[in-house]
């Protein structure tokens, strides 16, 4: 008999029911809930008259709508508001544990659950959000679903899924100066283009990713789904273990011992048969930005933006065209002389401690530059802006020109007043380059925290490794 | 859930790839607490050349000419023919919504993403999966036949065009049941399942305490 892989054994001990076509009734562990695909799930409960299967699996907190400047006053956009009470609401009635605006653990709900060590390896865990997938840096099988599915969860603690193929992308060799997990990704995407995953289970290994953080590794499960999967994973090792020791909702006493056992079983066998398997070296992956609309639409920083009559396939051609007219670039153009309007460090993709530490490395001691309109620092959750404040950081920033604000979701996608106007470019350490995504009208060119720190200064993307 | 069985619909031809769900319904219209009401937001961004907040009047908004949706030709489809990787990105729900609200019951795609793909069924809206050659050969009637419809019946998982031309596509077995009839899967879940997730949890509570913390 062959071995399992991760995805497998994470499928296999949470099986309920198998049925005929191949599908299966599968347990859920976990839940973590938000303001925006929330309410029509707790609204279809109630219309039900349905309960809650197991209250205490559910974690929510608002980050997507919060605005990110002082929160002692009230929510100043009325609709935001409504949504952002409406949770709270639903929380109180159906006994939900919430962190709610006001609560110094209230964040992003993706770097929340990590943090709080309420996601834990060999757990299913599902949020109605995509980037879902960042909780697989655990070792975990974790999804984004809809909003029937959220409350399919909420009611049954279950959901029927179809057993993705997997696929192993292993990164041999070390990273070089200056190249990060977000380079790693988005080179990853820019080889498979953002389909690439489409109906996998991404796990990813190898000696670059062994030797990430945690931190890393989120990073680099977050965009699984901007490779078209929706889960991507990485199994444990010392190094998860050595996270999760110690969290406020990690496991303690004899019960710590146990979980450990168990979850050092959490890799893939080595006779594992993986559907497919993609390799990169390591040197080969150089300090990344995207110049399009796709995440797939990406170059190393030393390079131009394409040309699309180089192109030969006719759609990607037109796609191209399309992107460089939203984008406002002609062909040619090196990607280190394009200038940048506004700066956004933040997301689930790139908010945590050492995202910050890498940009404020960069910053220290330097101004951001004349042509930049705002520079904007959202910390991932109220304990990465805690910490970040005991090491001096956040005076790094504010010294150089930047703003420090409340966590949340913020210039990401613009549901706050953090948002691009048209035209606007930005240099943003998230996770999605879409028309309007920061903002009608709005360019983005995604990058990591160093690399997008150092734009701030040089007021364009310079190389890094310079 | 509305049930679908078999469709006849005027098809609308949108050519991009890659359509996301951002520009299916915008952010800003996520913040509704509602399962209804996104259909004219529906594209927002490509159907209007303003800019669009929740609750607007939509009826004399600017429209921008050259969105296929704003075409004399295309009013009253319920079909969209789309390219590769349709529904991309989030997995706001609020997609399948704002594209069932405004009138569609099918899309026909060489690929959707897998998320969209899934919130489709829950809503009544049937996501058909063909061949990129078969789709490119749709386009191109759809632009050439004023008034093009397609037939799509689930039941015999065919799609038929108007010269007798018919291809089969696939659906799972669960997915297919509760669509046709309009089930709720909730509803479904609890009743046919209910014992053996109690087992589940019982014994999955010897093995893994720490996943079952107290409240
Ligand atoms: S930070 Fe951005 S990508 Fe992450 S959950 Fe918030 S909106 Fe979604």
């Amino acid at each position: 008999m062959t071995g399992k892989t991760l995805y497998e054994k994470l499928w296999d001990s949470h099986v309920v029911t198998e049925y005929d076509d191949g599908s299966a009734l599968l347990y859920i562990d976990r839940q973590l809930l938000h303001e925006v695909t929330s309410p029509q799930a707790f609204e279809g409960l109630r219309l039900a008259g349905r309960q809650p299967w197991r209250v205490a699996a559910n974690l929510a907190v608002t980050d997507h709508n919060v605005p990110t400047t002082d929160r002692s006053q009230p929510v100043e956009d009325p609709v935001s508001r409504v949504q952002i009470e409406t949770l709270d609401r639903n929380c109180a009635e159906f006994r939900v544990t919430e962190f709610g605006i006001r609560d110094p653990r209230q964040g992003i709900v993706h770097v929340v659950g990590p943090e709080q060590g309420t996601t834990l390896p060999g757990m299913t865990l599902v949020c109605g959000d995509s980037h879902t997938s960042t909780h697989g840096a655990l070792g975990a099988l974790a999804f984004g679903v809809g909003t029937s599915e959220v409350e399919h969860v909420l009611a049954t603690q279950t959901l029927v899924q179809k057993k993705a193929r997997t696929m192993l992308i292993r990164i041999d060799g070390q990273l070089g100066h200056g190249v990060t997990a977000k380079d790693i990704i988005l080179a990853i995407i820019g080889r498979i283009g953002t389909a690439g995953g489409t109906g996998y289970a991404l796990e990813y290994g190898g000696e670059a990713i062994r030797g990430l953080s945690m931190e890393g590794r989120m990073t680099i499960c977050n965009m699984s789904i901007e490779a078209g999967a929706r889960t991507g994973m990485v199994a444990v090792d010392d190094t998860t273990i050595d996270y999760i020791r110690g969290r406020p909702n990690a496991p303690a006493g004899a019960q710590w011992e146990q979980a450990v056992a168990s979850w050092r079983n959490l890799v893939s066998d080595p006779d594992a048969e993986f559907d497919r398997v993609g390799e990169m070296h390591a040197d080969e992956i150089e300090p990344q930005v995207t110049w399009g609309t796709s995440p797939e639409m990406v170059a190393s920083v030393n390079r131009h933006v394409p040309d699309p009559a180089e192109e030969s396939d006719a759609v990607r051609a037109r796609a191209m065209t399309r992107a460089l007219e939203y984008m406002g670039l002609e062909p040619g153009t090196a990607l280190t002389d394009i200038p940048m309007d506004k700066i956004f460090i933040g997301s689930c993709t790139n908010a945590r401690i050492e995202d910050l530490r890498e940009a404020a490395a960069v910053v220290r001691g330097r101004r951001v530059a004349e042509n930049i309109r705002q520079a904007l620092v959202v910390p991932g959750s109220g304990v990465v802006k805690q910490q970040a404040e005991a090491e001096g950081l956040d005076r790094v920033f504010l010294e150089a020109g930047f703003e420090w604000r409340e966590p949340g979701c913020s210039m990401c996608l613009g549901m706050n007043p953090d948002r691009l106007e048209p035209g606007e470019r930005c240099a943003s350490t998230s996770n999605r380059n879409f028309e309007g995504r920061q903002g009608q009208g709005g360019r983005t060119h995604l990058a990591s925290p160093a690399m997008v720190a150092a734009a701030a200064i040089h007021g364009h993307f310079v190389d890094i490794r310079e | 859930m509305e049930p679908f069985t078999r469709h006849t619909g005027l098809v609308a031809p949108l050519d991009r790839s890659n359509v996301d769900t951002d520009a299916i319904i915008p952010k800003q219209f996520l913040k509704s607490v509602q399962r209804t009401g996104f259909g004219p937001y529906l594209f927002d961004e490509w159907r209007y050349l303003d800019r669009g907040e929740p609750g607007m009047d939509c009826t004399n908004r600017p429209r921008n000419p050259d969105f296929v949706l704003n075409q004399e030709r295309y009013q009253g489809a319920s079909v969209l023919l789309a390219r590769e990787n349709f529904g991309c990105g989030s997995s706001r729900e609020h997609a399948p919504w704002a594209l069932k609200d405004y009138g569609f019951r099918a899309i026909v795609a060489p690929s959707f993403a897998d998320i969209f793909y899934s919130n489709c069924f829950k809503n009544g809206l049937l996501p058909v999966v063909l061949d990129g050659a078969v789709v490119d050969r749709l386009f191109q009637a759809a632009y050439a036949t004023e008034g093009y419809q397609l037939t799509i019946d689930l039941f015999e998982q065919q799609v038929h065009t108007p010269d007798g031309e018919c291809f089969g596509f696939e659906v799972d077995p669960f997915r297919k049941r509760m669509l046709l009839e309009g089930l709720d899967e909730i509803g479904v879940t609890l009743e046919e399942q209910s014992e053996a997730i109690q087992a589940y949890e019982q014994r999955r509570k010897q093995e893994a305490p720490w996943l079952f913390p107290e409240p």
